[in-house]
Protein backbone atom coordinates (compact mmCIF):
# COMPACT_ATOMS: atom_id res chain seq x y z
CA UNK A 1 0.00 0.00 0.00
CA UNK A 2 1.68 3.57 -1.36
CA UNK A 3 0.66 5.96 1.20
CA UNK A 4 2.34 8.71 -0.27
CA UNK A 5 -0.32 10.58 -1.77
CA UNK A 6 -2.00 11.00 2.24
CA UNK A 7 1.75 12.42 2.96
CA UNK A 8 1.94 14.67 0.23
CA UNK A 9 -1.52 15.95 0.80
CA UNK A 10 -1.29 16.38 4.12
CA UNK A 11 1.98 18.39 3.95
CA UNK A 12 1.03 20.70 1.07
CA UNK A 13 -2.15 21.45 2.93
CA UNK A 14 -0.55 22.02 6.44
CA UNK A 15 2.47 24.67 4.94
CA UNK A 16 0.49 26.11 2.68
CA UNK A 17 -2.75 26.87 5.08
CA UNK A 18 0.14 27.86 7.61
CA UNK A 19 1.64 30.31 5.55
CA UNK A 20 -1.70 31.73 4.36
CA UNK A 21 -2.41 31.96 7.78
CA UNK A 22 0.41 34.50 7.89
CA UNK A 23 0.07 36.02 4.75
CA UNK A 24 -4.24 36.21 5.02
CA UNK A 25 -4.09 37.86 8.38
CA UNK A 26 -0.92 40.35 7.55
CA UNK A 27 -3.23 41.24 3.99
CA UNK A 28 -6.54 41.92 5.96
CA UNK A 29 -5.06 44.20 8.85
CA UNK A 30 -3.42 46.74 6.30
CA UNK A 31 -5.95 46.40 3.30
CA UNK A 32 -9.03 47.07 6.12
CA UNK A 33 -7.08 50.23 6.91
CA UNK A 34 -6.73 51.82 2.95
CA UNK A 35 -8.40 54.42 1.44
CA UNK A 36 -11.90 52.73 -0.22
CA UNK A 37 -10.70 53.19 -3.97
CA UNK A 38 -7.17 51.72 -3.16
CA UNK A 39 -9.30 49.10 -1.07
CA UNK A 40 -11.62 47.91 -3.67
CA UNK A 41 -8.91 47.63 -6.31
CA UNK A 42 -6.78 45.19 -4.28
CA UNK A 43 -9.55 43.61 -3.03
CA UNK A 44 -10.62 42.69 -6.53
CA UNK A 45 -6.98 41.16 -7.20
CA UNK A 46 -6.23 39.59 -3.85
CA UNK A 47 -10.12 37.29 -4.15
CA UNK A 48 -9.62 36.64 -7.86
CA UNK A 49 -8.22 32.88 -7.44
CA UNK A 50 -11.41 32.25 -5.71
CA UNK A 51 -13.81 33.21 -7.80
CA UNK A 52 -11.38 31.62 -11.24
CA UNK A 53 -11.96 28.42 -12.52
CA UNK A 54 -8.56 26.47 -10.94
CA UNK A 55 -7.48 25.66 -14.75
CA UNK A 56 -7.07 29.07 -15.30
CA UNK A 57 -4.93 29.99 -11.80
CA UNK A 58 -3.05 26.86 -12.73
CA UNK A 59 -2.51 28.49 -16.44
CA UNK A 60 -1.84 31.80 -14.64
CA UNK A 61 0.68 30.48 -12.30
CA UNK A 62 2.45 28.41 -15.21
CA UNK A 63 2.56 31.46 -17.34
CA UNK A 64 4.53 32.95 -14.26
CA UNK A 65 6.54 30.09 -13.07
CA UNK A 66 7.08 27.96 -16.14
CA UNK A 67 10.19 26.52 -16.90
CA UNK A 68 10.64 29.01 -19.89
CA UNK A 69 9.49 31.95 -18.64
CA UNK A 70 11.58 34.97 -17.07
CA UNK A 71 10.90 33.62 -13.48
CA UNK A 72 10.76 30.17 -14.07
CA UNK A 73 14.48 30.51 -15.46
CA UNK A 74 15.58 33.00 -12.63
CA UNK A 75 14.50 30.63 -10.13
CA UNK A 76 16.08 27.56 -11.97
CA UNK A 77 19.46 29.06 -11.41
CA UNK A 78 19.28 28.94 -7.26
CA UNK A 79 17.61 25.29 -8.26
CA UNK A 80 14.10 26.06 -7.18
CA UNK A 81 11.66 24.92 -10.00
CA UNK A 82 7.66 24.62 -8.99
CA UNK A 83 6.51 22.76 -11.91
CA UNK A 84 5.98 19.28 -11.30
CA UNK A 85 7.68 19.52 -7.89
CA UNK A 86 5.82 19.19 -4.15
CA UNK A 87 6.98 22.32 -3.40
CA UNK A 88 4.79 23.82 -6.63
CA UNK A 89 1.75 21.74 -4.68
CA UNK A 90 2.09 24.22 -1.50
CA UNK A 91 2.61 27.46 -3.92
CA UNK A 92 -0.56 26.86 -6.03
CA UNK A 93 -2.85 25.52 -2.47
CA UNK A 94 -1.55 28.92 -0.99
CA UNK A 95 -2.47 31.39 -4.11
CA UNK A 96 -6.20 29.03 -4.26
CA UNK A 97 -6.47 29.14 -0.42
CA UNK A 98 -5.15 33.04 0.50
CA UNK A 99 -8.74 34.91 -0.33
CA UNK A 100 -10.52 32.43 1.83
CA UNK A 101 -8.13 33.39 4.78
CA UNK A 102 -8.13 37.05 3.40
CA UNK A 103 -11.72 37.50 2.88
CA UNK A 104 -12.93 35.88 6.67
CA UNK A 105 -10.23 37.53 8.45
CA UNK A 106 -11.08 41.11 6.73
CA UNK A 107 -14.48 40.34 7.67
CA UNK A 108 -13.59 39.93 11.35
CA UNK A 109 -11.28 42.97 11.66
CA UNK A 110 -14.30 45.39 9.99
CA UNK A 111 -16.51 44.40 12.34
CA UNK A 112 -14.00 44.46 15.56
CA UNK A 113 -14.85 47.71 18.06
CA UNK A 114 -12.50 49.85 17.05
CA UNK A 115 -12.81 51.41 20.92
CA UNK A 116 -10.93 48.76 21.92
CA UNK A 117 -7.60 49.64 20.23
CA UNK A 118 -8.38 53.33 21.03
CA UNK A 119 -8.43 52.35 24.83
CA UNK A 120 -5.79 50.26 24.41
CA UNK A 121 -3.56 53.33 23.23
CA UNK A 122 -4.78 55.51 25.81
CA UNK A 123 -3.92 53.27 28.29
CA UNK A 124 -0.48 53.59 26.53
CA UNK A 125 -0.52 49.79 25.28
CA UNK A 126 1.87 49.71 22.56
CA UNK A 127 0.71 48.63 18.93
CA UNK A 128 1.73 45.15 19.10
CA UNK A 129 0.46 44.49 22.10
CA UNK A 130 -2.86 45.35 21.21
CA UNK A 131 -2.94 43.60 18.11
CA UNK A 132 -1.52 40.31 19.68
CA UNK A 133 -3.45 40.81 22.88
CA UNK A 134 -6.86 42.42 22.50
CA UNK A 135 -7.48 42.20 18.56
CA UNK A 136 -7.13 38.62 17.69
CA UNK A 137 -8.59 37.37 20.56
CA UNK A 138 -11.89 39.38 19.64
CA UNK A 139 -11.08 38.26 15.83
CA UNK A 140 -10.92 34.64 16.93
CA UNK A 141 -14.10 32.95 15.67
CA UNK A 142 -13.24 34.72 12.25
CA UNK A 143 -9.73 34.14 11.90
CA UNK A 144 -10.23 30.43 12.74
CA UNK A 145 -13.23 29.83 10.47
CA UNK A 146 -10.71 31.06 7.60
CA UNK A 147 -8.25 28.85 8.87
CA UNK A 148 -10.42 26.00 8.15
CA UNK A 149 -11.82 26.84 5.09
CA UNK A 150 -8.18 27.65 3.86
CA UNK A 151 -7.16 24.11 5.13
CA UNK A 152 -10.26 22.33 3.38
CA UNK A 153 -9.36 24.22 0.51
CA UNK A 154 -5.50 22.96 -0.10
CA UNK A 155 -6.00 19.44 0.82
CA UNK A 156 -8.90 19.45 -1.99
CA UNK A 157 -7.47 21.80 -4.63
CA UNK A 158 -7.17 19.67 -8.15
CA UNK A 159 -7.50 21.85 -10.59
CA UNK A 160 -4.76 24.34 -10.51
CA UNK A 161 -2.38 22.15 -8.53
CA UNK A 162 -2.93 18.99 -11.72
CA UNK A 163 -1.37 21.64 -14.02
CA UNK A 164 1.21 23.10 -12.12
CA UNK A 165 2.62 19.93 -10.95
CA UNK A 166 0.88 16.83 -12.33
CA UNK A 167 0.35 13.75 -11.08
CA UNK A 168 3.72 11.60 -10.77
CA UNK A 169 3.54 8.77 -7.82
CA UNK A 170 5.48 8.95 -5.32
CA UNK A 171 6.67 12.65 -6.46
CA UNK A 172 3.56 14.80 -6.77
CA UNK A 173 0.82 12.69 -6.23
CA UNK A 174 -1.85 14.20 -3.77
CA UNK A 175 -5.05 12.39 -2.82
CA UNK A 176 -7.17 14.39 -5.22
CA UNK A 177 -4.94 13.59 -8.18
CA UNK A 178 -4.69 9.60 -7.35
CA UNK A 179 -8.38 9.60 -6.83
CA UNK A 180 -8.77 11.05 -10.38
CA UNK A 181 -6.29 8.85 -11.98
CA UNK A 182 -7.48 5.52 -10.41
CA UNK A 183 -10.63 6.32 -11.61
CA UNK A 184 -9.30 7.14 -14.92
CA UNK A 185 -7.96 3.96 -14.94
CA UNK A 186 -10.24 1.89 -13.89
CA UNK A 187 -9.35 1.44 -10.71
CA UNK A 188 -12.52 1.55 -8.60
CA UNK A 189 -11.76 0.40 -5.67
CA UNK A 190 -8.86 2.29 -5.48
CA UNK A 191 -10.51 5.17 -6.39
CA UNK A 192 -13.04 4.97 -3.38
CA UNK A 193 -10.31 4.01 -0.84
CA UNK A 194 -8.67 7.17 -1.33
CA UNK A 195 -12.27 8.57 -1.46
CA UNK A 196 -12.91 7.37 2.21
CA UNK A 197 -9.66 8.67 3.11
CA UNK A 198 -10.34 12.13 2.23
CA UNK A 199 -13.76 11.72 3.93
CA UNK A 200 -11.97 10.79 7.34
CA UNK A 201 -10.10 13.79 6.93
CA UNK A 202 -12.24 16.29 6.21
CA UNK A 203 -14.86 14.52 8.96
CA UNK A 204 -12.08 15.07 11.61
CA UNK A 205 -11.09 18.59 10.51
CA UNK A 206 -14.72 19.60 11.52
CA UNK A 207 -15.25 17.42 14.35
CA UNK A 208 -12.03 19.75 15.72
CA UNK A 209 -13.27 23.25 14.74
CA UNK A 210 -16.73 22.28 16.45
CA UNK A 211 -15.37 20.88 19.89
CA UNK A 212 -13.12 24.30 19.99
CA UNK A 213 -16.11 26.65 19.30
CA UNK A 214 -17.83 24.39 22.14
CA UNK A 215 -15.05 25.12 24.69
CA UNK A 216 -15.02 28.78 23.43
CA UNK A 217 -18.79 29.04 23.76
CA UNK A 218 -18.29 27.45 27.80
CA UNK A 219 -15.14 29.85 28.31
CA UNK A 220 -17.26 33.04 27.48
CA UNK A 221 -19.70 31.76 30.20
CA UNK A 222 -19.52 33.18 33.80
CA UNK B 1 -3.15 70.96 36.25
CA UNK B 2 -4.79 72.59 33.56
CA UNK B 3 -5.41 71.58 29.72
CA UNK B 4 -5.52 73.96 27.00
CA UNK B 5 -7.98 73.40 23.74
CA UNK B 6 -7.80 75.75 20.69
CA UNK B 7 -8.72 73.31 17.69
CA UNK B 8 -10.26 72.98 14.46
CA UNK B 9 -11.65 70.21 12.12
CA UNK B 10 -13.60 70.19 9.35
CA UNK B 11 -16.31 67.40 9.54
CA UNK B 12 -18.70 66.52 6.73
CA UNK B 13 -21.38 69.44 7.25
CA UNK B 14 -19.81 71.24 9.55
CA UNK B 15 -16.55 72.83 10.94
CA UNK B 16 -15.11 71.97 14.91
CA UNK B 17 -14.03 74.97 16.80
CA UNK B 18 -13.17 74.23 20.43
CA UNK B 19 -11.11 76.21 22.10
CA UNK B 20 -11.23 76.25 25.95
CA UNK B 21 -9.71 75.67 29.08
CA UNK B 22 -10.29 73.66 32.18
CA UNK B 23 -8.48 72.95 35.89
CA UNK B 24 -8.36 70.72 37.94
CA UNK B 25 -12.11 69.61 38.55
CA UNK B 26 -14.92 68.68 36.22
CA UNK B 27 -15.09 70.10 33.48
CA UNK B 28 -18.56 69.76 31.41
CA UNK B 29 -19.34 69.55 27.53
CA UNK B 30 -22.82 70.13 27.46
CA UNK B 31 -24.64 69.64 23.67
CA UNK B 32 -26.74 67.87 21.67
CA UNK B 33 -25.92 64.29 20.13
CA UNK B 34 -23.67 64.42 16.76
CA UNK B 35 -22.27 68.20 17.68
CA UNK B 36 -18.73 67.40 17.94
CA UNK B 37 -18.29 66.71 21.89
CA UNK B 38 -17.08 63.55 21.51
CA UNK B 39 -14.86 64.67 18.55
CA UNK B 40 -12.97 66.71 20.93
CA UNK B 41 -12.41 64.39 23.37
CA UNK B 42 -10.72 61.99 20.66
CA UNK B 43 -8.79 64.64 19.79
CA UNK B 44 -6.97 65.66 22.94
CA UNK B 45 -6.67 61.53 23.36
CA UNK B 46 -5.13 61.64 20.21
CA UNK B 47 -7.49 59.20 18.52
CA UNK B 48 -8.74 62.32 15.95
CA UNK B 49 -5.97 64.66 14.33
CA UNK B 50 -7.61 68.24 14.47
CA UNK B 51 -6.46 70.13 11.28
CA UNK B 52 -5.48 72.87 12.56
CA UNK B 53 -4.65 74.55 16.54
CA UNK B 54 -3.10 73.46 19.71
CA UNK B 55 -3.80 71.02 23.12
CA UNK B 56 -1.70 71.90 25.67
CA UNK B 57 -1.47 69.65 29.04
CA UNK B 58 0.19 70.75 32.10
CA UNK B 59 2.90 72.81 29.86
CA UNK B 60 3.40 69.45 27.75
CA UNK B 61 2.20 70.02 24.22
CA UNK B 62 0.06 67.28 22.60
CA UNK B 63 -0.77 68.85 19.84
CA UNK B 64 0.46 71.72 17.78
CA UNK B 65 -0.33 72.09 13.65
CA UNK B 66 1.99 75.08 13.04
CA UNK B 67 5.43 73.15 15.12
CA UNK B 68 4.04 70.02 13.73
CA UNK B 69 3.92 68.50 17.01
CA UNK B 70 1.88 65.05 16.88
CA UNK B 71 1.80 63.04 20.09
CA UNK B 72 0.79 59.25 20.11
CA UNK B 73 -2.35 58.23 22.12
CA UNK B 74 0.48 56.06 24.19
CA UNK B 75 2.54 59.63 25.07
CA UNK B 76 -0.59 61.69 26.15
CA UNK B 77 -1.15 60.08 29.40
CA UNK B 78 -4.98 61.03 29.07
CA UNK B 79 -7.63 59.00 30.45
CA UNK B 80 -10.58 58.04 28.51
CA UNK B 81 -13.50 56.46 29.82
CA UNK B 82 -15.55 55.47 26.50
CA UNK B 83 -19.38 55.34 26.81
CA UNK B 84 -19.38 51.95 26.40
CA UNK B 85 -16.53 51.26 28.73
CA UNK B 86 -14.14 48.91 26.37
CA UNK B 87 -12.94 46.78 28.49
CA UNK B 88 -11.61 43.96 26.76
CA UNK B 89 -13.64 40.85 26.46
CA UNK B 90 -11.31 38.12 26.59
CA UNK B 91 -9.71 39.18 29.69
CA UNK B 92 -10.94 39.45 33.15
CA UNK B 93 -11.61 42.81 35.65
CA UNK B 94 -8.05 41.58 37.47
CA UNK B 95 -6.46 41.48 33.84
CA UNK B 96 -7.92 44.53 33.05
CA UNK B 97 -6.68 46.52 35.37
CA UNK B 98 -2.96 45.05 35.25
CA UNK B 99 -3.35 46.52 31.18
CA UNK B 100 -3.53 49.72 32.70
CA UNK B 101 -0.84 48.92 35.25
CA UNK B 102 1.71 47.87 32.56
CA UNK B 103 4.64 50.89 33.48
CA UNK B 104 4.76 49.74 36.40
CA UNK B 105 8.14 46.89 36.53
CA UNK B 106 8.17 45.66 39.97
CA UNK B 107 5.93 42.63 40.46
CA UNK B 108 4.82 42.59 43.73
CA UNK B 109 4.09 46.31 43.78
CA UNK B 110 2.03 45.79 40.23
CA UNK B 111 0.11 43.13 42.62
CA UNK B 112 -0.66 45.11 45.64
CA UNK B 113 -1.58 48.57 43.38
CA UNK B 114 -3.76 45.92 41.47
CA UNK B 115 -5.64 44.51 44.72
CA UNK B 116 -5.98 48.09 46.57
CA UNK B 117 -7.78 49.55 43.29
CA UNK B 118 -9.94 46.19 43.26
CA UNK B 119 -10.83 46.94 46.91
CA UNK B 120 -11.23 50.68 46.40
CA UNK B 121 -13.68 50.34 43.78
CA UNK B 122 -15.20 47.06 45.16
CA UNK B 123 -14.45 44.70 42.32
CA UNK B 124 -12.80 41.94 44.90
CA UNK B 125 -15.70 39.57 44.33
CA UNK B 126 -16.33 39.45 40.37
CA UNK B 127 -11.84 39.83 40.22
CA UNK B 128 -12.03 36.68 38.10
CA UNK B 129 -14.76 37.32 36.03
CA UNK B 130 -14.90 38.08 32.39
CA UNK B 131 -16.46 41.55 31.60
CA UNK B 132 -19.71 40.53 30.21
CA UNK B 133 -20.69 38.49 33.64
CA UNK B 134 -20.32 42.17 34.70
CA UNK B 135 -23.68 44.47 35.71
CA UNK B 136 -23.45 47.96 34.14
CA UNK B 137 -22.20 49.54 37.29
CA UNK B 138 -19.60 47.32 37.80
CA UNK B 139 -18.50 47.59 34.17
CA UNK B 140 -18.07 51.15 35.08
CA UNK B 141 -16.10 50.79 37.95
CA UNK B 142 -13.86 48.17 36.44
CA UNK B 143 -12.91 50.49 33.34
CA UNK B 144 -12.94 53.53 35.35
CA UNK B 145 -10.42 51.21 37.92
CA UNK B 146 -8.37 50.43 35.22
CA UNK B 147 -7.54 54.17 33.80
CA UNK B 148 -7.09 55.56 37.39
CA UNK B 149 -4.18 52.74 38.19
CA UNK B 150 -2.68 54.22 34.92
CA UNK B 151 -2.35 57.96 36.63
CA UNK B 152 -3.37 59.76 33.90
CA UNK B 153 -2.76 63.68 33.79
CA UNK B 154 -6.12 64.35 32.65
CA UNK B 155 -9.25 62.32 32.64
CA UNK B 156 -11.96 62.22 29.69
CA UNK B 157 -16.01 60.74 30.87
CA UNK B 158 -17.70 60.44 27.63
CA UNK B 159 -21.31 60.20 28.71
CA UNK B 160 -20.60 57.85 31.65
CA UNK B 161 -24.40 57.06 32.85
CA UNK B 162 -26.28 57.06 29.19
CA UNK B 163 -25.58 53.18 29.17
CA UNK B 164 -26.81 52.68 32.74
CA UNK B 165 -30.60 51.88 33.49
CA UNK B 166 -32.31 55.20 35.37
CA UNK B 167 -32.35 53.86 38.20
CA UNK B 168 -28.72 53.36 38.82
CA UNK B 169 -27.98 56.77 37.65
CA UNK B 170 -27.91 58.48 40.89
CA UNK B 171 -26.11 56.05 42.99
CA UNK B 172 -23.23 55.55 40.25
CA UNK B 173 -23.11 59.92 39.95
CA UNK B 174 -22.45 60.01 43.53
CA UNK B 175 -20.11 56.59 43.55
CA UNK B 176 -18.31 58.40 40.55
CA UNK B 177 -17.95 61.80 42.67
CA UNK B 178 -16.26 59.95 45.41
CA UNK B 179 -13.90 58.13 42.96
CA UNK B 180 -12.85 61.44 41.21
CA UNK B 181 -12.46 63.15 44.60
CA UNK B 182 -9.03 61.81 45.23
CA UNK B 183 -8.08 62.01 41.43
CA UNK B 184 -6.59 65.71 41.28
CA UNK B 185 -6.01 66.42 37.88
CA UNK B 186 -8.56 68.02 35.81
CA UNK B 187 -11.63 65.74 34.51
CA UNK B 188 -13.41 66.42 31.26
CA UNK B 189 -17.36 65.18 30.86
CA UNK B 190 -19.22 64.69 27.73
CA UNK B 191 -23.04 64.99 28.37
CA UNK B 192 -26.15 65.79 26.26
CA UNK B 193 -28.27 65.62 29.84
CA UNK B 194 -28.83 69.01 32.08
CA UNK B 195 -29.03 66.63 35.18
CA UNK B 196 -25.81 65.11 34.53
CA UNK B 197 -24.06 68.44 33.95
CA UNK B 198 -25.94 70.16 36.73
CA UNK B 199 -25.22 67.06 39.34
CA UNK B 200 -21.13 66.82 38.14
CA UNK B 201 -19.86 69.62 37.12
CA UNK B 202 -18.30 73.01 38.41
CA UNK B 203 -18.21 74.57 35.28
CA UNK B 204 -19.98 73.52 31.61
CA UNK B 205 -18.76 74.56 28.31
CA UNK B 206 -21.98 74.25 25.96
CA UNK B 207 -21.20 73.02 22.32
CA UNK B 208 -23.50 73.35 19.58
CA UNK B 209 -22.92 72.22 16.13
CA UNK B 210 -18.93 72.25 16.26
CA UNK B 211 -18.74 75.16 18.64
CA UNK B 212 -17.55 75.18 22.05
CA UNK B 213 -18.03 77.94 24.12
CA UNK B 214 -16.16 79.06 27.42
CA UNK B 215 -16.88 77.10 30.02
CA UNK B 216 -18.91 79.40 33.16
CA UNK B 217 -19.71 77.66 35.97
CA UNK B 218 -22.81 75.46 36.84
CA UNK B 219 -24.84 78.13 38.75
CA UNK B 220 -24.14 80.85 36.36
CA UNK B 221 -24.80 79.00 33.37
CA UNK B 222 -28.39 77.40 34.55
CA UNK B 223 -29.41 81.16 36.27
CA UNK B 224 -27.94 82.87 33.21
CA UNK B 225 -27.52 81.14 29.92
CA UNK B 226 -26.95 83.75 27.44
CA UNK B 227 -27.59 82.05 24.20
CA UNK B 228 -30.82 80.74 22.91
CA UNK B 229 -28.63 77.34 22.58
CA UNK B 230 -27.43 77.21 26.03
CA UNK B 231 -31.18 78.05 27.37
CA UNK B 232 -32.12 74.84 25.19
CA UNK B 233 -29.58 72.27 26.46
CA UNK B 234 -29.82 73.54 30.20
CA UNK B 235 -33.57 72.78 29.58
CA UNK B 236 -35.44 76.22 29.11
CA UNK B 237 -38.88 75.25 27.38
CA UNK B 238 -40.34 78.88 26.57
CA UNK B 239 -38.58 80.40 24.29
CA UNK B 240 -40.06 83.19 21.63
CA UNK B 241 -38.57 86.12 19.39
CA UNK B 242 -37.96 89.30 22.01
CA UNK B 243 -37.09 92.89 21.04
CA UNK B 244 -34.95 95.59 23.72
CA UNK B 245 -38.02 98.02 25.01
CA UNK B 246 -36.27 99.41 27.56
CA UNK B 247 -33.24 99.51 30.05
CA UNK B 248 -35.33 96.43 31.56
CA UNK B 249 -37.88 95.92 29.56
CA UNK B 250 -38.59 93.41 26.55
CA UNK B 251 -41.13 93.19 24.09
CA UNK B 252 -42.76 89.89 23.12
CA UNK B 253 -44.60 90.08 19.93
CA UNK B 254 -45.83 86.73 19.53
CA UNK B 255 -47.17 86.20 23.17
CA UNK B 256 -48.33 90.28 22.81
CA UNK B 257 -46.93 91.16 26.45
CA UNK B 258 -44.02 93.38 27.72
CA UNK B 259 -41.65 91.50 30.54
CA UNK B 260 -39.67 93.56 33.08
CA UNK B 261 -35.78 92.09 33.86
CA UNK B 262 -33.96 92.30 36.74
CA UNK B 263 -30.61 92.63 34.92
CA UNK B 264 -29.91 95.40 32.02
CA UNK B 265 -31.23 93.51 28.45
CA UNK B 266 -28.36 93.93 26.28
CA UNK B 267 -28.57 95.20 23.00
CA UNK B 268 -28.13 91.79 20.86
CA UNK B 269 -31.24 90.37 22.53
CA UNK B 270 -33.05 87.90 20.17
CA UNK B 271 -35.36 86.13 22.32
CA UNK B 272 -36.64 85.81 25.80
CA UNK B 273 -36.20 82.61 27.62
CA UNK B 274 -39.13 81.39 30.87
CA UNK B 275 -38.40 78.16 32.44
CA UNK B 276 -41.90 75.98 32.85
CA UNK B 277 -41.15 76.38 36.40
CA UNK B 278 -40.94 79.71 36.71
CA UNK B 279 -44.81 81.18 36.15
CA UNK B 280 -46.54 81.93 39.46
CA UNK B 281 -50.75 82.42 40.26
CA UNK B 282 -49.04 85.13 43.17
CA UNK B 283 -46.76 86.74 41.50
CA UNK B 284 -47.92 90.45 40.89
CA UNK B 285 -45.13 91.54 38.32
CA UNK B 286 -44.85 90.71 34.71
CA UNK B 287 -48.87 89.16 35.68
CA UNK B 288 -50.97 88.73 32.19
CA UNK B 289 -54.12 87.17 31.58
CA UNK B 290 -54.00 83.81 30.41
CA UNK B 291 -56.37 80.75 28.83
CA UNK B 292 -55.79 77.02 29.42
CA UNK B 293 -55.04 75.30 26.63
CA UNK B 294 -54.51 71.48 28.04
CA UNK B 295 -52.63 69.60 30.14
CA UNK B 296 -50.10 66.46 30.94
CA UNK B 297 -50.01 64.79 33.99
CA UNK B 298 -46.41 63.43 34.99
CA UNK B 299 -45.67 61.32 38.27
CA UNK B 300 -44.90 64.41 40.44
CA UNK B 301 -46.33 66.93 38.38
CA UNK B 302 -48.32 68.94 36.04
CA UNK B 303 -47.21 70.21 32.78
CA UNK B 304 -49.84 72.68 32.00
CA UNK B 305 -50.41 74.59 28.57
CA UNK B 306 -51.61 78.10 28.26
CA UNK B 307 -52.11 81.25 26.07
CA UNK B 308 -51.29 84.68 26.80
CA UNK B 309 -54.56 86.26 26.40
CA UNK B 310 -53.09 88.41 23.30
CA UNK B 311 -51.31 85.59 21.52
CA UNK B 312 -51.24 85.24 18.37
CA UNK B 313 -52.71 82.17 17.25
CA UNK B 314 -50.58 80.52 15.28
CA UNK B 315 -47.30 80.38 17.93
CA UNK B 316 -46.38 77.29 20.44
CA UNK B 317 -48.49 76.84 23.37
CA UNK B 318 -46.66 77.97 26.90
CA UNK B 319 -45.73 75.25 29.31
CA UNK B 320 -46.32 75.92 33.05
CA UNK B 321 -45.01 72.90 35.04
CA UNK B 322 -45.80 72.52 38.75
CA UNK B 323 -45.70 69.90 41.66
CA UNK B 324 -48.79 68.31 41.86
CA UNK B 325 -49.93 69.40 44.97
CA UNK B 326 -49.60 73.24 44.19
CA UNK B 327 -52.20 72.82 41.55
CA UNK B 328 -54.75 75.15 41.98
CA UNK B 329 -58.66 73.60 41.60
CA UNK B 330 -59.26 75.66 38.44
CA UNK B 331 -56.90 77.53 35.98
CA UNK B 332 -55.94 81.22 37.23
CA UNK B 333 -56.68 84.19 35.48
CA UNK B 334 -53.78 85.77 35.14
CA UNK B 335 -49.75 84.18 35.81
CA UNK B 336 -46.75 86.21 37.11
CA UNK B 337 -43.37 85.76 36.35
CA UNK B 338 -40.43 86.73 38.91
CA UNK B 339 -37.83 89.89 36.37
CA UNK B 340 -35.35 87.79 38.22
CA UNK B 341 -36.44 84.76 36.01
CA UNK B 342 -36.90 86.40 32.52
CA UNK B 343 -34.46 85.69 30.97
CA UNK B 344 -32.70 87.91 27.82
CA UNK B 345 -30.95 85.32 25.03
CA UNK B 346 -29.45 86.28 22.09
CA UNK B 347 -29.27 84.02 18.82
CA UNK B 348 -25.36 82.78 19.10
CA UNK B 349 -24.55 82.96 15.04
Amino acid sequence: MDWYPLWNSLRIAAISSVLVFFLGILCAYYVARLPRLVKGLLDVVLTLPMVLPPTVCGYFLLLVFGARRPLGMLLARWGIKFVMTWYGGVLTALVVAFPLMYRTARGAFESFDCTLAHAGQTLGLSNTFIFWRIRMPACKQGILAGFVLAFARALGEYGATSMMIGYTPGRTATISTTVYQLWRTNDDGGAFFWVMVNLAISAVVLLAVNLLEARQKKEARP
Amino acid sequence: MSLQVDIEKRLGHFTLRAKFEAESGITGLLGASGCGKSYTLKCIAGIETPDRGRIVLDGDVLFDSEKRINKKPQQRHVGYLFQSYALFPNMTVEENILCGLHGVRDKAEKKRACAEALKMFQLEDVAGHKPSALSGGQQQRAALARILVNRPKLLMLDEPFSALDTHLRMRLKLQMLDALRSYGGPVLLVTHSRDEAYHMCGQIAVMDAGRAYPPVSTKELFANPGTVHAAILTGCKNIAPAQKAGEKLLYVPSWGIQLETALPVPDSVTHVGIRAHYFSTRETRNRYPVAFAGDMEEPFEWVIEFRYGNQRPDTPTIWWRLPKEKRPGQMPEALGIAPVNVLALRDGK
